[in-house]
């Protein structure tokens, strides 16, 4: 993590307002909280305007703060507090790589570099087309198929390098990305189709209740009354510790 | 009150239920070493330095932030065991201080903090010997700027945001916070902005490192080199307690002394940052103006110029004026000098206020730890903000405490305090005399009202006529009777808010004009027509001097300011830290301010000086040490005797209250602020740097920006 500060004056936007949706959308969410404590609405705003525009700017701060009668420093707070707001511009797509050890280990350093190489050399910066921006990420829970990464609020998962490039190339040619695994891989399959649950049986409806269907009896003799009720070794029971004979080695 | 039994360090006590696990530690007598917690504040809880043992909790305890309530006792009924000083105990508060100094430069011999450092005692207390394990690199932050008076080296900062919750809980200006969290976290004011509160120097004592120090005094001295004296400020009329740092014979920095019933622990940072304007622009030798320039003379010629003038001139035609710095003594020996020459001109309202006449009609009655009682207070003409910012922050305490209702008639300012702002227009103040106005009703209502006046309305025309008016809102909304707490004589609402530190103790002495006496537009005007020939000014400067026609001016002063402009002699005098002086707040309460340097150059200590003077006029005052001249003080006014001492105003008689004043139609014009520039109100502040700085920066600075 490094040093989160607003972005330099040259390059925040003069004003900030909602649009008209979100600011009904702000009214509502401020009038859930009790009068005097209207401050508590402040991340959803910021994460509100974060949406609108991409990312936290100097004017959004202290609007908010006029919004929930807030002093800017305590709004100021908050934004630099949480790492999901970008203080930053962003591009149009903001591409969020995972680095944490699941994904490191899987990879994510080509996924780093082809970032590097075809966005920017530097993370949280806008191409030059002002398409993209990427950042690192730490885990965003999809361990499972790692690497990944996530743009806007899609994850990518699966990737390496190569497929990193093939995506980005794609959305700037105007082309839609399909979430999730890239690798053809189902969900969270294991990579090459499932192994086991393979039955087509088990999925068209036919064994629907099967399992009710008495099997054959055993070729065994029936247990007795007497003998059923015969108590059994229970699961907690413990094999008492031997006696050891005393001056034993311990 | 519920209390709860504790065994700490074997010793067992009874504990209140509502304090914390430190406090009572302390009171068991047992020493806790801390960084976030202080009394005055809010818990944080984040330093972890005053961890403790409470014998079968699983870790140690924070105790600053353990209330006593929530110690259960032990199951078989003891009381809980808390060891301060136990080896557990102990290691745990090694290990916080070893996280403390990992990332702690080692800058002591460069820190204006050296030597009074809670961090460098507590590391000597309670820290690991001459050891370390952290072999990586120390965490480096950026300097922030706060403005002219707070020093920052942010490196040093241990974050236990001291200064974040002052700023926020008792200055009331918001203006700092702590953004980026975990190692990044930083202090820093919005957008490094200068912090814009008039205590923002009381930071700089909270902070128990060196990350905010005093940028005006910056490098200057070790604090084992200087000599503490005690003393009294004069800088606004609250007579907040101080301590005068000097080295030899420089005052080097001006600290705050805790007094609970003045100014707790707090200062204005005109208190505190005014005094390098004690060694700038001073008087350090007698002056006579020969054919229009200033010409250094010695005592003798300049006393023999201003006997010739004396002498040619008619007591009617003489008159003297107390500046708003003065002490009583001098205070008193000018009033006997010039009764001595049967002057009846005199005055010390520089400002004009209509006020005078029983004490407790000019007096801030309610008293400063009375405001807390106070749960309804209107402000007339009144900034407490600029004209006692302690006071301000008093008020504010009482609004966190008890949300007492504040409303101003004057110029809408931001008081740190939500305040309902009737406007500027006078006449509100009749509507709520007739009960016509909506907070009368309140004032009605309430236990404790308050009202306050202040210069803003006082020195108008009508000055006298809203004194009535106040006078009748006071009697009327029953605002004196016996709901009494800090008076003790019962509770007086009636408040006069003085900026000039003199004001109140020329008051008691009489310092006012005598039978036909002119006060002090009565002079100005009589000088203009040649009425008046000699006007002796005691550190007077606010009055308007480039009127004063051919009149004969004899300046006695610290300060080369506007009144030695103006003056044919001058006579250089002592300023506040250089004289012992008895001042008088505006609640009545008397206190001493003692000397901690001597006056510079040939310059005396003021009421010396009028004793020789009053020689060589052939009217020699009967005092020849001071012990004499505080016996006739105190025999002209016994309060005198009571030093320190909460005034007790038991006076609540109909009489008085009706007397005040003079009826009258009330002005149109609206009601205007009493101070221009908070940062320089005075000769002393205004010949100081800091102060022409914090003026730029804080008041003009923030015009400008308005402005936009």
């Amino acid at each position: 993590m490094s040093l989160r500060r607003l972005a330099p004056p040259d390059i925040q936007p003069a004003s900030f307002a909602f649009n008209a949706e979100n600011a009904e959308w702000a009214k509502a969410t401020i009038a859930k909280y009790p009068q005097g404590r209207q401050a508590s609405a402040v991340i959803s705003l910021l994460w509100r305007g974060q949406e609108q525009e991409g990312w936290v700017s100097h004017p959004m701060v202290e609007s908010i703060a006029r919004m929930l009668s807030m002093p800017f420093i305590r709004v100021l707070e908050v934004a630099t507090f949480y790492t999901m707001f970008n203080l930053q511009p962003v591009g149009t797509y903001l591409v969020q790589v995972c680095t944490t050890t699941p994904c490191w280990l899987r990879g994510s350093d080509a996924v780093v570099a082809a970032c590097k190489t075809h966005i920017h050399p530097h993370e949280k910066t806008v191409s030059d087309d002002g398409k993209f921006s990427w950042m690192e990420v730490e885990c965003l829970g999809a361990c499972v198929n790692a690497p990944m990464l996530q743009i806007g609020s899609d994850f990518y998962e699966d990737i390496d390098g190569p497929i990193t490039e093939q995506m980005i190339a794609d959305l700037r040619a105007g082309k839609a990305l399909k979430p999730g695994p890239q690798n053809n891989r189902t969900s969270s399959e294991p990579e090459g189709g499932a192994g086991t649950l393979t039955d087509k049986a088990l999925y068209d409806g036919s064994m629907i209740g099967k399992y009710k269907v008495q099997a054959p009896a055993p070729p065994q003799p029936a247990n007795t009354d007497a003998e059923a009720k015969k108590p059994t070794k229970a699961a907690s029971d413990r094999e008492a510790p031997k006696q050891k004979p005393p001056g034993a080695a311990t | 009150m519920p209390t709860r039994k504790l065994i700490v360090d074997g010793k067992e006590i009874e504990a209140d239920d509502s304090i914390t696990l430190l406090q009572a530690c302390e009171q068991a007598g047992a020493e806790i070493p801390r960084f976030c917690y202080h009394e005055r504040l809010s818990v944080a809880g984040n330093c972890r330095m005053c961890l403790v043992e409470w014998v079968g909790a699983p870790k140690p305890q924070a105790s600053c932030a353990l209330q006593v309530r929530d110690i259960m006792p032990n199951k078989d009924g003891t009381p809980a065991k808390i060891n301060t000083a136990s080896p557990y105990a102990r290691k745990a508060r090694e290990g916080v201080m070893e996280f403390l100094l990992i990332n702690h430069p080692l800058d002591c011999p460069i820190c204006d903090q050296g030597g009074e450092c809670d961090l460098q005692d507590q590391a000597m207390g309670y820290g690991r010997a001459a050891f370390h394990r952290f072999n990586e690199n120390k965490r480096a932050v950026e300097d922030k700027y706060m403005g002219p008076l707070v020093k920052t080296i942010m490196t040093r900062c241990i974050q236990c945001t001291r200064c974040v919750r002052f700023a926020t809980e008792v200055a009331g200006v918001p203006d700092l916070g702590a953004t980026g969290r975990g190692e990044d976290m930083e202090i820093t004011t919005y957008l490094e902005k200068a912090f814009a509160s008039e205590l923002s120097g009381n930071v700089v004592d909270l902070c128990p490192v060196g990350a905010l120090t005093s940028k005006p005094y910056a490098f200057n001295a070790r604090p084992w080199e200087l000599r503490k004296t005690e003393s009294v400020d004069v800088m606004d009329a609250q007579g907040c307690n101080i301590r005068v740092d000097t080295r030899g014979p420089q005052v080097m920095r001006v600290l705050p002394r805790l007094n609970e019933d003045v100014n707790e622990e707090w200062i204005s940072d005109k208190a505190r940052h005014a005094c390098d304007g004690l060694v700038r622009q001073r008087l350090d030798r007698p002056y006579i103006r020969v054919a229009g320039k200033l010409k250094p003379v010695s005592w003798a010629e300049a006393f023999a110029a201003i006997a010739a003038k004396v002498a040619d001139t008619s007591p009617d035609k003489m008159a003297a004026i107390v500046g708003d710095l003065a002490a009583a003594e001098e205070i008193k020996a000018l009033k006997d000098l010039m009764g001595a020459l049967r002057v009846s001109n005199l005055d010390c309202r520089q400002d004009g206020a209509k006020i005078g006449g029983p004490r407790q009609t000019y007096l801030f009655n309610s008293t400063i730890a009375g405001v807390e009682a106070a749960d309804a207070i209107l402000l007339v003409g009144a900034n407490p903000r600029w004209d006692a910012p302690v006071l301000n922050a008093r008020i504010r305490k009482a609004w966190l405490a008890t949300g007492v209702k504040v409303a101003n008639i004057g110029p809408a300012v931001e008081l740190t305090y939500p305040a309902e702002q009737l406007g500027t227009d006078i006449n509100v103040l009749e509507e709520i005399a007739n009960g016509t106005h909506a907070f009368a009703k309140l004032l009605t209502d309430a236990k404790r009202p308050m009202i306050v006046l202040g210069a803003g309305v006082l020195t108008r025309k009508d000055g006298a006529a809203i004194l009535k008016l106040a006078a009748k809102i006071a009697s009327d909304t029953g605002m004196i009777g016996p709901a009494g707490t800090a008076a003790e004589g019962g509770w007086n609402g009636f408040n006069i808010l003085h900026t000039a530190a003199s004001r109140v103790a020329a008051l008691d002495l009489g310092f006012v004009p005598g039978q036909g006496g002119r006060d002090v537009a009565g002079i100005v005007d009589g000088a203009q027509k040649g009425e008046i020939d000699f006007i002796y000014l005691l550190g007077a400067d606010e009055i308007d001097l480039a009127h004063l026609g051919r009149a004969f001016v004899v300046y006695q002063g610290s300060h080369g300011d506007a009144g030695a402009h103006h003056a044919d002699v001058i006579l250089p005098g002592a300023a506040y830290t250089e004289k012992d002086g008895l001042y008088v707040n505006f609640e009545g309460r008397v206190q001493r301010g003692r000397r901690a340097a001597f006056p510079p150059g040939d310059a005396k200590e003021d009421w010396a000086i009028l004793r020789a003077l009053s020689d060589v006029l052939g009217v020699r005052l009967p005092y020849d040490n001071r012990a004499t001249l505080l016996a006739a003080i105190e025999k002209d006014a016994p309060h005198f005797t009571q030093l320190g001492e909460t005034p007790v105003h038991a006076d609540t008689s109909a009489a008085t209250w009706g007397d005040i004043g003079e009826s009258g139609t009330l002005d149109s014009a609206p009601v205007t602020a009493a101070i221009e520039d908070y940062y320089l109100t005075n000769p002393i502040a205004r010949a100081s740097e800091t102060m022409a700085k914090c003026s730029q920066e804080l008041v003009h600075g923030a015009t400008q920006m308005a402005a936009e």
